[in-house]
Formats: C-alpha cells, structure tokens, sequence
C-alpha cells in the first residue's frame, strides 16, 4: 500500500545478492514466543501466579520469566502444590532456588486431604493426585484468588495436552470444557474473564522434550540433581524402576532395594515415578540420550495410564 | 538421526537442528477425507512415534478403531474422549516433528462445519494448508469452505491432497478433474502455489514414498514437497512493527518499554515513532537478560530503552518514521464470526488489535460471502461461521496495517462483552479516511455551563422493563413531579420515538440494537443540551444497555429496572399486544418470543406489584437528590 512506498528498507529484489530474511533460531525463537505469552499475562491479569512444580520445564519457565521482565523481577509469586511425596531433593532444590533468586515461594499442602492420610501406597495413585494434586491447587488458586495460572505443560507430552489451548479458559469451579475452547488466532490471547473465573497459560505449549532439554544445556539452567544418573536405591516393581527415597516406603515380602545406576526423565511423587536405567550423568549425555529414545517420558508417569482417556479426564477436574 | 551417540558429534548436531528452518502447517477438508489419518501416517512412516505410543496406538486401534483390524492412524491425533467414540475431530491437535531437512508444526484441524471456528485457530499461525479431497468425493462445501478461510487468513501455499485414490483404482482421470475443479474455485483466492499430489493416506501412497500404483503423477511426494516448498515471507525485511506489551519500571533509572518485534527491525540509535501520537525518540538500548543487543529482529522478545521520556504504554505500536502504520478509528476489515449469537451491527463488542483493546461497533455490514460461491450476499447480521465484510468504528483511534502486509497488526479479535468469549476473528483492509479527516468541533460554551444555568445536573433515567410493566406511567409522574420542582427535562417514548426517528426499524434483534444506538446518541444530545432526558424503552440486551451507559460520562447514566413479573404484564396488557403475540399476530415480541435479559445491577430497582406507581416515582426523585442532581 501506498504508505509503504516510502519505506526506509524497501525489498531490494534487484540486486545481485538478495539478502536472506535473518530468522531467528529454532530456540530463540521458541524463547521469545513464550516471554511474549508472559508478559501477556502480566500485563493483562489482576493477579497471576506461576506454578512451579521444581521439574525441568518449571525450571526453564522460570527462567524465561527471569528474561521476561529483566532487569525488574517477575511481577508475580511462584506456587509449589506440595504433596508431602515428592523427592526430598525436589524440596532441597525449591527452597534453594526461591532464596538464590529472591522470589516469593507459596508452598500449598491439602491439609484435610493429609489428616484423612491420603498417600500413594495406600489410596492409590488416582485417590492421591485427586486430593493431593488437584484438590489441592484448587484450594490454592481459590485461596489467593488468584485469575490466571502458569503451567510448563507441552502439547508433545500428551494426546489431551496437544488439544489444548496456550490461554486455556477454566470455569469458577476451575472445570475445563475441552469441546468448547475459546478460537486462538495469531499471537491474539483472549484474556478477558468474569469474576471468579480463570485462565491457565502454557508458555512452553510449542516445546518438545528436546527443545527444553538444549535449552537448558545452552542457557546452563539449574535443573534438580535428580535427572542425572547416579546409583539410587530401587526396587522394580510391574516393570517399574522405583527409587526408595524416605522410609514411608512399604516393601513387599522379599522385595529389597538394590543400588542401580538410574536417572528420571520426568520427576512427580517419587513413589508414581519410574525411573530409568541410563549412564547419562551430563547435560550433553541427557540430550545424546534423547535422540536415540524409543519411548516417551510419560511412560514413566503412572498417573498417565490408571484408565482410558486419563489426562483428559484429570485435566477437565482442573488439575494441570 | 539415532545414529548420533558420541559426544564430539552432539556440538555439530545441535547447530544444524538450530539452523533448521520451520514449516507450519494445517490440515484440513471435509469431514472423513482422512486428515488425521495422513498426519498418522506420516509420523508413523518417518519412524517418529515412540514405542509406547505406537503400542497404544495398536490397542487403541483394536478397540475404537474404524479399519478393522489394521491400525487406526486417526487415533493417534484425535486425542479428546468425545473424538475416540465419535470418530471426528473437534478441535486442532499440534504435532511436532523434525526430519534432517527441516522442522514442522502441523495442526490437524477438524472439518465439520460447526468446528470452522477451530480450524480458523489452525490457520492463523499457519504458512501452509493442505486440503484433504476424498477422491471418491471430489470438491465439497467443505473443502470450499476451508479454502476459502485459508486465503482469508492470508495462506499462500497450498497442497491439494486428494486422498483415498486407492478407492477409486489410482485413475488419473478421477484425479484430474477434481484439481481442475478445484483450480477453477481457488483462482481468486490468492494462492500462489498450489501443488496436487494423489494419495492413499491409509496405505501410505504417495506419502513419502513414491508410489508405484500412480505411475502418471511426476510430482514430489506429499513429504518431499513439505521439506522443500519455500514460504519465506521476509518479515525482517518488512518496517519496524513494536506493539508495546509492558512498561518496565524497576527503578528511577530504568525505563524500558517491552515487546516483540512483530516485523521489520531496530538497531540502536535508530529512530522510533509511537504511531499514535507522532512522539519521536531514539533507541538508546536494547536491553536482554543476556546483555545489551545491537539490533534485533522480527520475532524477537525485547526490551527498548529510549533516549527521551515520552509518554508510551502498552497498546501502543512503536515505528519507524518513515514507514507508520495508519491510525483511525474506522477501517474496513473482513470478519470469520465464531459465537452462537449472532453479530449485530451496532452493538459494542471489545476488539484486541496487537496489544490494544478497545470498545468497538460493527458501523456496516457491507456484505456476506457464500463459501460456496464466494458471491456477496446482503445481509442484516452474521451468523456462527459466517464470513462478512464490515465497517468497523472504534471509540478510540488504533494504530494498524492491512492484514495483507503484516499478520500482526492487521489482525484482531471481537470479543463478547458480557461472556468474554472470543466473538470473531478480523482481518483488517484498509483505514477508511473519512475518520481522519472529520475532527470534532470545539465549543465554547459546554455541558457543564448549559446544566449549571438550570440549576441542575444532566443525566438520562433509563427505564427498563416488560411491555406493560409500568415503565411509561411511572416516567411521566417522575417527569411531572421534575417539572413541579422546575427542572428541565426530555421524555424519550420506545413507542413515539418509532413513530419518528426510528420508524425505519423493525423488530428483529439488528434492529432492536439499532433502536437502541439512535435512542443513546439522542439522549446524549440532551444531556449535552443540560437536560434530565427520561427514556422509557423496553430495551431487552444487557449489551444495548450498556453500550448507551458508555456514550455518557461516568453516573451519567442511572439504570432503572422497573420489574414486574410478565404474568403480570399479560393480565395488564394496555394495549392488548400479549393477546396478539400469543395468537401469533406479533414476532419478536419481548417475552414470548424474543429474550428479555433483566439487569444485574440496575441503579434503581422498582417492583411494581402491589405498589402504586406515585411511591415509584418518588423513589426515583429521592435518588436524585441524594446524589445531587437536583437540589
């Protein structure tokens, strides 16, 4: 249109040399979209909240949020839904990371679920993230009123989670209704809400494990000692490598914890969580290991598969 | 690639996957043409599943599966409890997959009708569409349908894929045709590269393999074309677009204004204008976590510092000063509409432009468009999936560009005042000049000066209500009781003033809303002229209501719902229209069949059962002397 004519960098198809269009990098570009859908979410809502569950793509949304806001600090406080079963060195790394960085932590525990003694050996697994997970970021988010809520979720980690939008509308009893999602153009959010509804926000829903894994070698991102390899105490149960983390652990007749060289893909409560055999005690053996993996990390989740359509199921009761 | 297992290797492997370029993409078509089943297929032959998915898949496919027996690919996207049991895609799944030339983003999007909205989210992040044909089925509403919003949304490229060729004995003569056919509707629509490939998505055809049963097609295979087609569309190159998300403000000696390059780029020391107010300063810094940059470019999330204090906040689009986008407050623009109600000319929604939102009315409706033809239609509102060209007018002016020249800033969302749901999508045209160039004339004497010789202070007294609940008779004592105490007032009747200034209008709800639109612009005439305007409407959406509450200044506006039960209403029935509406004498009658939405918080609430309306009135005159607009 006319107003261009003037440009001052008109598209010089005429010379010998056309010069390429600079694109940014495949990494880059996925660290500016989601620092773009982060200070989206600042910008617009009353009083948002970043879950932090101490994994590896917690760790790599809290440093975008880090680079989000430079030099100011994220305008928003970080949330843990602890469920007392997480791996001690978990805790150790999410006390140690708030403090390095000066960031407020809200550490949120269902205490009724914890006095009914709710616990992954004895209720089940699906009992357990029931009350321990979902209820409980549901008190949480209630609690603090708070109107939107960060999640690291991928769309590649599940069939649900690939369905779901990056500002993903939940209803005052924070229910999701996956047949009828707001349409998402452009980088356009919609982040209108009435009262007492909310808005979850995947900044990372365009990353696979991979991207995460070299981003956080290349931007050299703490990650929880947990997803190297090291000799761990396990036990092997249906298949599953369980790493023997506290006392609470109940051993069945004749089983008995044997040193194994293991790492985790994924970290949840230790006792849902396999682990895996591997050698990789480096960045660089992690993602030499990714591209020659054969299964999904959610394999080790046994949350994923206690029945048909699982996630799904979870995600619309309003767990993350 | 899962060759790659020593060490000295991985620094060498992670720059090329860095250096890969990305391809996004959508899938879409008529329901049934196999869309899902081809991303399936392709993850599948590419070796990119996982075990355990792949061993789900096969038990999957065993229980939902629609192929008796082989594996479903479908399943493996459709990924919704309600999709498995009803074999159809409701909403976009996004797949990630890389082979050694490139990286892809694909969106499988759904092809029912009812779900058009959800295949538009797939395209608007889109360079390419594949549209899926059965070639048993040949060109459907529905493949017209998707092609047609994919030009919309501004995809050039596009590969015709017409599937399930193993059905029809791989004939070249089906196949042609339909391209023909295609070729024919699509010519202009924008396409500049338009690639058909015949295919069995089912038994992988043409897929990435060529297949030896089309020994008549030369082209590329549907994967090989994807590694290659070129769809770079030089944003760099494009001038400097920042819509400004967020001030960062950490201290007094920090002041950055943060965004995304949506096109073009900025270096240090370059000049930049804030499009809207002509403000002109000079980058002082380009401030990142990871250090001061030199210059950034299109995609990139950053931080600008500028050598001035000039007055920026987010909604504003920073420019180069030689290449501003335009800034009006009236603009052509085509619109995908996506809710239930229908759009109504004239009644306020919320549009999101970048990163500005501002209140907004549809002015016109020029005309609708028949995917199946592409002809224009007349029309008076849009329906759900429903494309139209409109005129749109903003309450305040935006800064923007054509859509065709830059996604970013020429595209916007309408959004529903009072659901917040996401109403329509927005393709911007052009400004319409008319809104620059009609500036509004400045007086000296004014409201305030005209209200304070009467010795009040001007408002509008909304009555709100049934036919027949009182509205009319308690705004005549309540203006009787005003003139007594020798205030200067305006009665606004819904019924005389359709015999007069609206005696065009219907009762159909774009006209209602219209109704409603003169009914504000005249009361706020008067309230400019000092007077206590009275208007008695039945006035039955929220939206109208409030649209009118936001032409007036703040209190302005006082609300006042006269409720009485419509049982009570049809015994009153002054004018006998209940009686007529029931025998069906009357549409679109308020309360039989047409909605009444009652207000949420009115400024006055006057139940009528029971109460004379001499004790209504009074409330309404107490009201006004408690907050001071008679004395």
């Amino acid at each position: 249109m006319q107003q261009f004519a003037g440009a001052a960098r008109p598209q010089e198809f005429g010379v010998a040399e056309v010069e390429r269009d600079p694109h940014l990098s495949h990494l880059k570009r996925l660290e500016a979209e989601s620092i773009h859908i982060i200070r989206e979410v600042a910008a617009e809502f009353r009083n948002p909240v970043m879950l932090y569950s101490i994994g590896k793509d917690s760790s790599v949304m809290l440093h975008l949020a880090l680079k989000a806001f430079y030099p100011s600090k994220p305008p928003f406080p970080l949330l843990h839904v602890d469920t007392t079963w997480k791996f001690r060195e978990m805790i150790q790394f999410r006390d140690d990371t708030a403090k390095r960085l000066g960031l407020n932590l809200l550490v949120h525990i269902n205490q009724e679920g914890l006095t009914r003694g709710i616990n992954p050996f004895d209720s089940g697994s699906s009992l357990h993230t029931q009350v321990m997970k979902t209820e409980s970021l549901k008190q949480a988010l209630d609690k603090h009123g708070f109107d939107a809520a960060f999640g690291g979720a991928r769309r590649d980690e599940e069939k649900s989670r690939a369905k779901e939008r990056v500002f993903s509308f939940r209803t005052a009893s924070h229910t999701w209704d996956p047949k009828n999602q707001r349409p998402e153009l452009w980088r356009t959010y919609n982040t209108r809400i009435n009262k007492g509804e909310s808005i979850r926000v995947f900044p990372l829903s365009n990353w696979t494990e991979l991207d995460v894994w070299q981003y956080v070698m290349k931007e050299n991102i703490p990650i929880v000692p947990l997803y190297f390899a090291k000799q761990r105490p396990i036990v092997e149960r249906d298949g599953t490598l369980i790493m023997v983390d506290d006392e609470r652990m109940k051993l069945a007749d004749g089983e008995q914890p044997e040193m194994r060289m293991v790492r985790f893909r994924t970290l949840g409560c230790y006792p849902l969580t396999g682990a895996i055999e591997s050698t990789a005690d480096t960045l660089e053996g992690i993602v030499t290991e990714m591209f020659t993996a054969r299964t999904s990390e959610r394999q080790g989740r046994l949350i994923d598969s206690d029945e048909k359509a699982s996630m799904e199921k979870k995600k619309r009761e309003g767990y993350f | 690639m899962n060759d790659i297992t020593l060490h000295r290797d991985l620094a060498k492997f992670l720059a090329e996957q860095e250096g890969k370029s990305l391809l996004r993409f959508l899938t879409c078509g008529s329901v049934d043409d196999g869309k899902s089943t081809l991303i399936g297929r392709l993850l599948y032959d590419s070796k990119l599943l996982f075990d355990d998915h792949l061993s789900a898949l096969e038990k999957d496919s065993k229980k939902h599966g629609t192929t008796g027996g082989d594996i479903d690919f479908a399943l493996l996207v459709d990924g919704l409890e309600a999709e498995r049991e009803q074999g159809i895609t409701i909403d976009v799944a996004y797949r990630f997959f890389a082979t050694e030339k490139r990286r892809f983003i694909v969106a499988d999007c759904p092809g029912h009708e009812q779900y058009t909205r959800n295949m538009a989210t797939g395209a608007s992040n889109s360079e390419l569409a594949v549209i899926l044909i059965d070639a048993r089925k040949g060109v459907l509403t529905q493949t017209r349908r998707h092609a047609y919003i994919a030009s919309l949304l501004g995809i050039r490229h596009v590969v015709l894929a017409i599937n399930k060729v193993d059905l029809v004995d791989y004939k070249q003569k089906v196949f042609e045709p339909i391209v023909a056919e295609f070729k024919e509707f699509a010519k202009d629509l924008g396409f500049s590269n338009l690639v058909a490939i015949p295919m069995s998505a089912r038994f992988g055809d043409n897929v990435i393999e060529e297949s030896p049963n089309t020994p008549w097609y030369n082209g590329p295979t549907f994967l090989s074309h994807l590694e290659t087609v070129d769809v770079e569309t030089a944003l760099a190159a494009q001038p400097f677009r920042m819509p400004v998300q967020w001030v960062n403000r950490p201290n007094l000696d920090f002041r950055g204004f943060s965004g995304t390059v949506v096109s073009g780029r900025v270096r240090k020391g370059d000049k930049v204008v804030v499009a809207k107010s002509g403000r002109e300063s000079t980058v002082k810094r380009i401030a990142t976590m990871d250090g001061d940059l030199e210059e950034a470019v299109a995609g990139a999330a950053i931080t600008l510092c500028l050598a001035d204090e000039v007055d920026i906040s987010r909604g504003d689009v920073l420019c180069e000063p030689t290449a501003r986008p335009e800034v009006s407050d009236q603009f052509a623009a085509h619109v995908l509409w996506m809710m239930d109600d229908e759009m109504l000319p004239g009644r306020q929604y919320l549009l999101k432009v970048g990163t500005a939102t501002v209140p907004a009315t549809i002015s016109e409706l020029k005309h609708k468009v028949d995917v199946n033809t592409l002809e224009h239609l007349a029309a008076k509102t849009l329906g759900l999936n429903e494309v139209g060209y409109v005129n749109i007018s903003t309450s305040r002016p935006i800064a923007f560009d054509p859509y065709a020249e830059n996604r970013d800033t020429g595209g916007f969302i309408v959004i529903d005042r009072f659901t917040n749901a996401t109403a329509g999508a927005g393709m911007i045209d052009f400004g319409l000049r008319r809104a620059t160039n009609v500036h509004w004339q400045a007086m000296t004497t004014n409201k305030r000066l005209r209200s304070a010789i009467k010795g009040q202070r001007p408002a509008v007294l909304w009555f709100t209500g049934l036919s027949g609940s009182g509205k009319s008779t308690i705004a005549n004592l309540v203006e009787q009781k005003l003139c007594n105490l020798g205030r200067h007032t305006y009665m606004l009747d819904g019924d005389n003033v359709r015999h007069g200034l609206n005696r065009d209008l219907g009762f159909t709800d774009a006209d209602r809303v219209e109704n409603i639109r003169r009914v504000g612009e005249a009361a706020k005439l008067f309230v400019d002229a000092g007077q206590i305007v009275l208007v008695s409407f039945i006035s039955p959406f929220r939206s109208e209501r409030r649209m009118a509450r936001e032409l007036l200044e703040p209190g302005e506006f006082i609300e006042i719902f006269v409720d009485t039960p419509i049982e009570v209403c049809m015994q009153r029935d002054p004018k006998g229209l209940y009686e007529k509406a029931k025998a069906g004498e009357i549409k679109n009658f308020t309360g039989i069949d047409s909605p009444y939405e009652p207000p949420e918080l009115a400024d006055i609430t006057l139940p009528t059962v029971e109460r004379p309306p001499e004790e209504s009135a009074e409330e309404v005159i107490e009201f006004l002397r408690e907050r001071g607009f008679i004395f």
